[in-house]
């Protein structure tokens, strides 16, 4: 049996909504949507996707990890071996960015599951996050939003079983970005709606229900792209769906996440599905994938402790203002001219040799005296024993804040920086800056988690690395 | 092992005004600073020796010095040592003295900050990933500030006020010294009331960025009684380098292993058992008021957590049983890296020779200097300690 084994998600913390000054409600409906912070991106929040899904789970058994999204960092570097790097994923794993289109997730699960069904891998991670940008005010940036999610699909422990598959290949413009552009074009909406999305997906699941002799009635849920909830249910219409079976696209909520969109509804659909029902979802961009799984007669959907879906959803915070989300995007420019100078780019050789320290996050454990040490040392600062440690990854750990401090001087973005020593659960300290923060709730013995995030872009290089966030969820401990 | 207390003397010092001194390179400064000091002790270029040149960011080399004074050829030493950087110069000089090697050398400090721009610490770093939190010096030891709040059962408005009280201290004696970068009086209230830097520091808790230099000739005691009679002795020179603190999740931010190490040396060296009782005077590194704090407890001036009782019964204050910065600290100097450690010595010379204006302690036979370079966690720490002549 190949299938889901366990899912996640990822929703950034900031949302713009009806409280944010200055971001256009002018329509006067209650839009919300979800906008990462100004040190995420696609692949900070596929990581964070990517450990929701895998919880306690054991990250050995990973064989690949198949990254989708329509804004990687790199035109050329792939972002899934930072990703699989900062998830701590075995080194004889396969890995590959699957890019440039929305459908891009919906595919790489596809080729994932395919993987397993050939015997080539036992598990495979699959992780869709997109960050996508329209102008200042556009439609584009008024419906999108940005969030990730993950699958771990596999043949063994499965909840959801590949029902079935269909894909359409069409060759079309109708929304793109070429290299080097900030934001999305798009061509006139009815020929995109029109030609495009309804006549394509139409085809596409007429094709698939063909293909194995199914209705639409045969299914519980429809985890169905669309660009807006207005065009989203008339599709759902024309494809013979009731309103009831289409999963809640939340556009009021989350916006649409681009390559994450239909996976992250098929991710809400499992967190609230039965033993034995179907599912279908649909992706659309040049074409569509389709898959459908049916969920196992001993399907039962334990509540991960970082949230999934629904528990993202619930932790959010509205901005205050649409000069602050400006500013993040880097579409209000600041003057820097009496702050620090701009800091050189990193060494390449030098974030190669970290990769265990930066990414990994592994401290080490001396396995003379036991003592928990970050940065990993050669010589123990405790009972300088040399090279003899164990270990320990820290980036899973939770911990306390032991004392920080609020930097109003540190630049531009996000002031005032917090800095934070943060003490782990089980030894080790780490003094890191702090995000995803509401000042007052900033104390000393403030439990805190790890979060993957961009530390600047300089030269072209992404520099990540770890930061202290307040725990989002009660029971992360 | 012999040490090195009473077997080199300072015969004469100079040091610059300190502050934003457009009209100077660090040339200039270096030039003002030691014609100073030959001045002061008589003595002819071409009788120096040898040579020791601290700076952390103004040159690269000790050539720079023999091309602004042309010495003559001779060797010439550049140390770094973060913000002991002036201080480990004078100890090196003084070691070469003690050694024998040399009868006269020079030790010089040198900071021009002023130049880049940047109304912050901007200091270039090696190469690396560039991950740790990118917080210039405030931030760092605002999280010790937080701590020892948080440790000693401290609100936030009583630390903010012992803090502001040591930063009126060090801007009334700085208002006293026409080198000085500041020399206005502040109040704790305007210092508990101006803008955050990095929370709990505020504008006044923060020492300035500003430009200067220092420099004493050192020779031995035989040789500095034929030059004057106020020479000053050395009686300890202590470094401590620490780099532990950071990778220890059992270390409290509330203490500095370097000074109390550093301090601990200083006092064996020099005879000292009790500190407080029997140091005259202290110029210690207060780059931010917490540390200065810190400090009174590392050195024993003050018992551990009860630093803020001293600073309420004034007991550091010109008047008090030890005074601390009396020079105006680095408060009122500004802290030209390179430069404050000799800085500071130059206010213990005067106050031991008696030549410290309307700053004169009526006692000051025994000072202490000390500089803290680094961030809490990692430390690089000098303590000198200066005698009177017999």
């Amino acid at each position: 049996m190949v299938g889901i084994i366990a899912w996640g998600a990822y929703i950034p913390k900031y949302r713009l909504g009806r409280e944010t000054v200055g971001w256009g409600t002018s329509s006067g409906r209650g839009l919300e949507r979800a906008v990462a912070n100004f040190d995420e991106d696609s692949v900070t929040m596929a990581v964070a996707a990517a450990l929701d899904c895998l919880g306690e789970g054991n990250r050995q058994e990973v064989d690949g990890l198949l990254f989708a999204s329509t804004t990687a960092p790199y035109a050329e570097k792939q972002s899934a071996a930072i990703i699989a790097t900062a998830l701590d994923l075995r080194r004889d794993i396969f890995t590959a960015d699957i890019t440039d289109v929305l459908r891009a997730g919906a595919t790489a699960l596809k080729s994932a599951l395919d993987a397993v069904a050939a015997g080539s891998a036992g598990q495979v991670l699959v992780v869709a996050a997109d960050t996508r940008q329209g102008p200042p005010r556009s439609e584009t940036e008024r419906n999108s939003g940005d969030g990730a999610a993950a699958f771990l699909v596999g043949s063994d422990g499965v909840q959801a079983e590949l029902a079935g598959s269909h894909s359409i290949t069409e060759n079309m413009l109708d929304n793109w970005r070429s290299a080097g552009d900030a934001f999305v074009r798009s061509w006139e909406d009815r020929f995109a709606t029109e030609e495009g999305l309804e006549r394509i997906v139409s085809e596409a699941v007429a094709g698939f229900l063909n293909k194995h002799g199914l209705t639409p009635q045969d299914f519980a849920k429809l985890a169905l792209y669309g660009p807006d909830a207005r065009r989203q249910s008339r599709l759902a219409r024309r494809l013979g769906f009731q309103p009831d079976q289409v999963q809640d696209p939340l556009f009021d909520q989350l916006g649409n996440t681009g390559v994450a969109f239909p996976l992250m509804l098929l991710v809400g659909a499992l967190e609230e599905a039965k033993a034995g029902q179907l599912l279908l979802t649909v992706s659309y961009g040049d074409g569509s994938d389709l898959l459908s799984f049916r969920t196992t007669d001993s399907f039962v959907w334990e509540r991960r402790r970082r949230g999934g879906l629904a528990g993202h959803l619930a932790t959010g915070r509205t901005l205050e203002n649409y000069e602050t989300y400006a500013r993040w995007r880097e579409l209000w420019t600041t003057d820097e001219a009496t702050r620090r100078p701009t800091p050189a780019a990193p060494s390449v050789s030098a974030l190669w040799r970290d990769n265990d320290k930066n990414l990994r996050l592994y401290a080490g454990k001396c396995s003379s005296c036991g003592y928990v040490q970050y940065p990993a040392q050669r010589v123990c600062v405790n009972c300088q024993a040399k090279d003899d440690f164990a270990t320990v990854r820290l980036s899973d750990r939770p911990g306390e804040v032991f004392t920080y401090s609020m930097d109003y001087i540190a630049g531009a973005v996000d002031l005032p920086l917090v800095v934070s020593a943060v003490d782990f659960q089980g030894g080790g300290r780490i003094i890191c800056m702090m995000t995803d923060r509401e000042l007052a709730e900033v104390r000393v013995g403030m439990p805190v988690a790890m979060s993957f995030r961009k530390l600047r872009v300089v030269n072209g290089i992404h520099n990540y690395y770890w930061k202290a966030i307040p725990r989002r969820f009660e029971d992360e401990d | 092992m012999r040490g090195i207390k009473d077997r080199v003397a300072i015969i004469g010092m100079g040091c610059t005004k300190f502050g934003e001194r457009w009209d100077a390179s660090a040339a200039d400064l270096m030039v003002e600073a030691v014609y100073e000091a030959y001045a002061d002790a008589g003595i002819e270029p071409k009788e120096v020796q040898a040579a020791w040149l601290g700076t952390v960011s103004s040159f690269r080399t000790g050539q720079p010095l023999a091309e602004a004074l042309k010495l003559d050829y001779i060797p010439i030493t550049r140390v770094e040592n973060a913000c002991a950087t002036a201080t480990d110069a004078f100890r090196n000089a003084s070691y070469a003295v003690a050694a024998g090697i040399y009868d006269i050398v020079l030790a010089v400090g040198v900071e021009k900050l002023k130049d880049s721009g940047f109304s912050g610490l901007a200091v270039p770093e090696a190469p690396g990933s560039d991950v740790t939190p990118p917080t210039p010096p405030p931030a760092q030891f605002a999280m010790a500030a937080t701590r020892y709040f948080h440790q000693y059962g401290i609100s936030y408005e009583e630390g903010k006020h012992t803090l502001a009280r040591i930063a009126a201290k060090n801007h009334h004696n700085g208002a006293l010294n026409d080198r000085a970068h500041f020399q206005q009086e502040v109040s704790p209230e305007q210092v508990v009331n101006a803008p955050m830097i990095a929370w709990p520091l505020g504008l006044f808790d923060c020492c300035g960025v500003s430009d200067g230099a220092a420099a004493a000739i050192i020779t031995t005691p035989e040789i500095a009684r034929s030059f004057r009679r106020d020479y000053v002795l050395v009686k300890a020179l202590a470094l401590s380098v620490g780099a532990f603190g950071a990778l220890r999740s059992d270390w409290d931010f509330t203490h500095f292993p370097e000074s109390v190490r550093a301090g601990q040396s200083a006092y064996q060296e020099a005879g000292i058992a009790n500190s407080r009782e029997e140091l005259d005077l202290a110029m210690v590194h207060d780059c931010f008021t917490i540390t200065e704090l810190i400090i009174y407890e590392d050195l024993g001036f003050s018992p551990r957590g009860r630093g803020s009782d001293d600073v309420a019964a004034g007991t550091f204050s010109m008047e008090g049983q030890l005074p601390v910065n009396t020079d105006g600290g680095l408060k009122c100097f500004g802290h030209p890296i390179g430069a404050s450690g000799i800085r500071m010595i130059y206010e213990v010379y005067k106050q031991l020779q008696g030549k410290a204006e309307t700053r004169q302690l009526k006692k000051a036979d025994l000072g202490l200097t000390h500089n803290l370079g680094g961030r809490p966690g990692s430390f690089t720490c000098s303590v000198a300690i200066f005698g009177a002549a017999e």
